[in-house]
């Protein structure tokens, strides 16, 4: 990144954390907690403990980080090096991402930009300028994605409460500051499982590794009895919904699942668990029981946006609610090929030209590396 | 510690103070060595462990004497006896294979205790092992046993099969469903860990001359369970994979990586050997690839050596090719590992 450009978020990310110390508050038991940071350029400083929000506040003004984390596990000693912590216990993760969702929109709103000569442009295989097949991927805003975010979220909620009795109470929701949501269980018995047990767990949510003979189909003499019935809890339930759709199509729909085997089964229920009934959250995220986690009001290098809590995701508009940043005028020199929406205001596209937009503005396109300043 | 009755005692041999029951017996473990008379319990010691290491639950052939008061402290002496004597020959393969041995018999008393209806004593004794051995808090529903999901993963985790997974279970409201059998076999792993640990926590005896012939008998025992492999230099399919993957220029994701890395340490590979297949990657950089194949080797950071993931974790993160070649092992590294 260009040394204006850097000063120019620091400032402005200093300034969104000296106006919206009311949002950053450090998460309960923080004593336990390992906090961590980045700093624009340069990599990640971890194992660091704070006691108050005071201490937090005084972190993010002297080192103005481009993003802040904390750990969702607690530890004796959260500053001590990772063998030495003595973990206790780590709240529940999962985080689903747009761009896990693949949705057909996607290629609409996504350019590349070069790593080789920095040229953005619309989506390719090579660099249309010099050829080049290093290329980073840049998605920027899109509605349709978001709510499909939001929808599956809302599954993935359905799950938690009711296959795994998790009290809708224990469950908060977050905007990451990207394109996602992130999601916390915490005060649950699942709090004390291990990274294998969470890889369990994530199979499950995600519908993989599914046997044909849990979802009826016995290896020998196949029965009609013991295929899913609608209204069944859990797994068996969901397939018989997504299979059957209805209790009049069921017979016949058993009918052919038998006659195309055991074998076809299996690849229809892989199919349906990579498409549509599993959850699409990110399994690394999950399983990891020593990760810094991004903190909840800290801004997210990656567009700008703050990662914030939303007590109602139906209603939540991340590109509006989130953007937090200031709106005086910026000139700066932008190439988005893909236009973008924030605050309800539409942005682009723009070839390499100069421009004045809001300082928010300004902000998302230098994180996503679409613009310089002038 | 659980309080036992005979009949517990005999199924459950291991729960046992073994110092303190030949006590409460009135015997030492002198008697046992040097008395004619009770050379026949050190003999069934020795068929115990021996039918143990061929792989066999100890199922002695029913005396002619029905009398439960002789039998049932029989069986105790010779569970005791035995891990006199394979505290005596130290041979870590019999102790195990004992301890599998004896955990297979104790669930299948388990499994019988949990639906022993008429015996409502020995189903609540096999719900206290549960709880209390291993924290497993089990419940009777209908014809079904359920159990908290957290802690049925605690314990699932240990299997490979398939039908152990959680998304293969019948899960309802926090609780998995399980069968009687399911239920005892959950935790024969724990239960042949408690076993050997138990018997690892002993205290060794000195010597005694009643019990050479039968520790020489069990080092001579002991080595037919030697194996000795061969590993053959090919990768397996997910390494190379990821190499094909590098090789293209393509971006390998981290988990990616981190298996490759792994597995090449633990063939043997230094990172100077190691790094340049890395240079590829799109976001290629050397310092970075070597500070971080030098932390998973564990000589920065915090020591910590990480080995291979299993084929399990990597078939979570789609990295799995897996050919006919891979003969059902659990972790790459085992990969054309042969017996010989």
């Amino acid at each position: 990144m260009l040394e204006n450009d850097l000063k120019f978020l620091e400032e402005t990310f200093k300034q969104y954390y000296f106006d919206h110390f009311d949002f950053i508050h450090i998460p309960d038991r923080s004593l336990e907690r390992e906090y961590g940071y980045k700093k624009f350029n340069s990599g990640m400083v971890r194992h660091i403990s704070l006691k108050t929000d005071k201490d937090l506040r005084l972190m993010l003004m002297t080192n103005v980080p481009s993003d802040v984390f904390c750990s969702n596990a607690y530890y004796s000693f959260p500053n001590l090096p990772m063998a030495e912590k003595d973990w206790k216990e780590a709240d529940l993760i999962f985080d689903i991402d747009a761009k896990d969702l693949n949705l057909s929109c996607r290629k609409d709103h996504t350019c590349v930009k070069c790593l080789s000569c920095g040229e953005v442009s619309l989506l390719h295989d090579t660099c249309p300028k010099c050829k080049s097949n290093k290329l980073d991927l840049l998605s920027l805003t899109c509605d349709n994605c978001i709510s499909g975010v939001k929808k599956e979220v809302l599954n993935l909620v359905k799950i938690l409460t009711a296959d795994l009795r998790i009290d809708d109470k224990n469950i908060r929701i977050s905007f990451s500051g990207n394109e996602g949501f992130h999601l916390y269980v915490t005060n649950s018995p699942y709090n004390q499982l291990g990274s294998k047990e969470r890889g369990d767990l994530i199979d499950y949510i995600m519908f993989r590794r599914v046997m044909p003979e849990r979802f009826g189909f016995k290896k020998e003499n196949p029965s009609r009895h013991t295929f899913p019935e609608l209204d069944e809890a859990g797994w068996r339930g969901r397939v018989a919904k997504e299979l059957f759709g209805s209790k009049s199509k069921r017979s016949k729909a058993i009918t052919k699942i038998i006659s195309d085997g055991k074998l076809a089964y299996q690849q229809i229920l892989e199919e349906i668990g990579k498409n549509s009934i599993g959850i699409k959250i990110d399994p690394n995220v999950t399983v990891d029981i020593h990760r810094i986690f991004r903190l909840e009001g800290s801004l997210n290098s990656k567009s700008g946006l703050a990662k914030l809590a939303c007590d109602n995701i139906e209603k939540f508009n991340p590109y509006a609610e989130a953007c937090l940043i200031g709106d005086e005028p910026v000139e700066i020199s932008a190439n988005s090929p893909i236009e973008f929406r924030l605050k309800n205001r539409r942005f682009g596209p723009y070839t390499n030209e100069k421009i004045s937009v809001p300082k928010y503005a300004a902000a998302y396109m230098l994180c996503k590396g679409i613009a310089n300043l002038v | 510690m659980i309080s036992l009755g005979q009949d517990e005692i005999a199924k459950y041999p291991f729960l046992a103070e073994a110092g303190q029951y030949l006590n409460d017996k009135g015997f030492t473990l002198e008697q046992f060595a040097t008395d004619p008379d009770l050379k026949i319990i050190v003999d069934k010691a020795y068929e115990r462990i021996e039918s143990a290491a061929e792989g066999k639950i100890y199922n002695p052939k029913a005396d002619n004497s029905s009398d439960k008061d002789i039998i049932l402290p029989l069986n105790v002496f010779s569970f005791l006896i035995a891990i006199v004597l394979l505290k005596l020959s130290g041979h870590n393969t019999l102790i195990n294979r004992f301890s599998l041995a004896e955990a297979r018999r104790a669930e299948k008393f388990l499994e019988r205790d949990l639906v022993s209806d008429s015996n409502k004593t020995s189903e609540e004794f096999a719900i206290k092992i549960f709880r209390d051995i291993f924290s497993i808090t089990i419940k009777k529903a209908g014809g079904y046993f359920v159990i908290p999901i957290s802690d049925y993963l605690q314990h699932a985790v240990n299997f490979h099969e398939l039908e152990w997974k959680l998304v293969n279970r019948h899960v309802e409201n926090g609780m998995v469903f399980l069968s009687t059998h399911e239920s005892a076999r959950l935790i024969r792993k724990e239960l042949g860990g408690y076993i050997s640990s138990r018997i690892r926590a002993a205290n060794t005896p000195s010597m005694s001359k009643g019990f050479e012939d039968k520790v020489h008998k069990l080092s001579e025992l002991a080595k037919k369970f030697v194996v000795k492999t061969i590993v053959s230099t090919e990768y397996p399919p997910c390494i190379k994979h990821a190499i094909e993957v590098l090789n293209n220029g393509e971006n390998l994701p981290h988990f990616g990586r981190f298996m490759l890395a792994t597995f090449l340490l633990g063939r043997g590979q230094t990172i100077d050997e190691i790094a340049p297949l890395f240079k590829n990657a799109p976001d290629w950089n050397e310092k970075v690839t070597r500070y971080q194949i030098k932390q998973i080797s564990g000589e920065t950071g915090s020591n910590t050596k990480y080995s291979c993931p299993s084929c399990d974790k990597i078939e979570s993160h789609d990295m799995c090719f897996a050919t006919p070649d891979c003969d059902n092992i659990i972790n790459p590294m085992q990969f054309g590992k042969k017996r010989l």
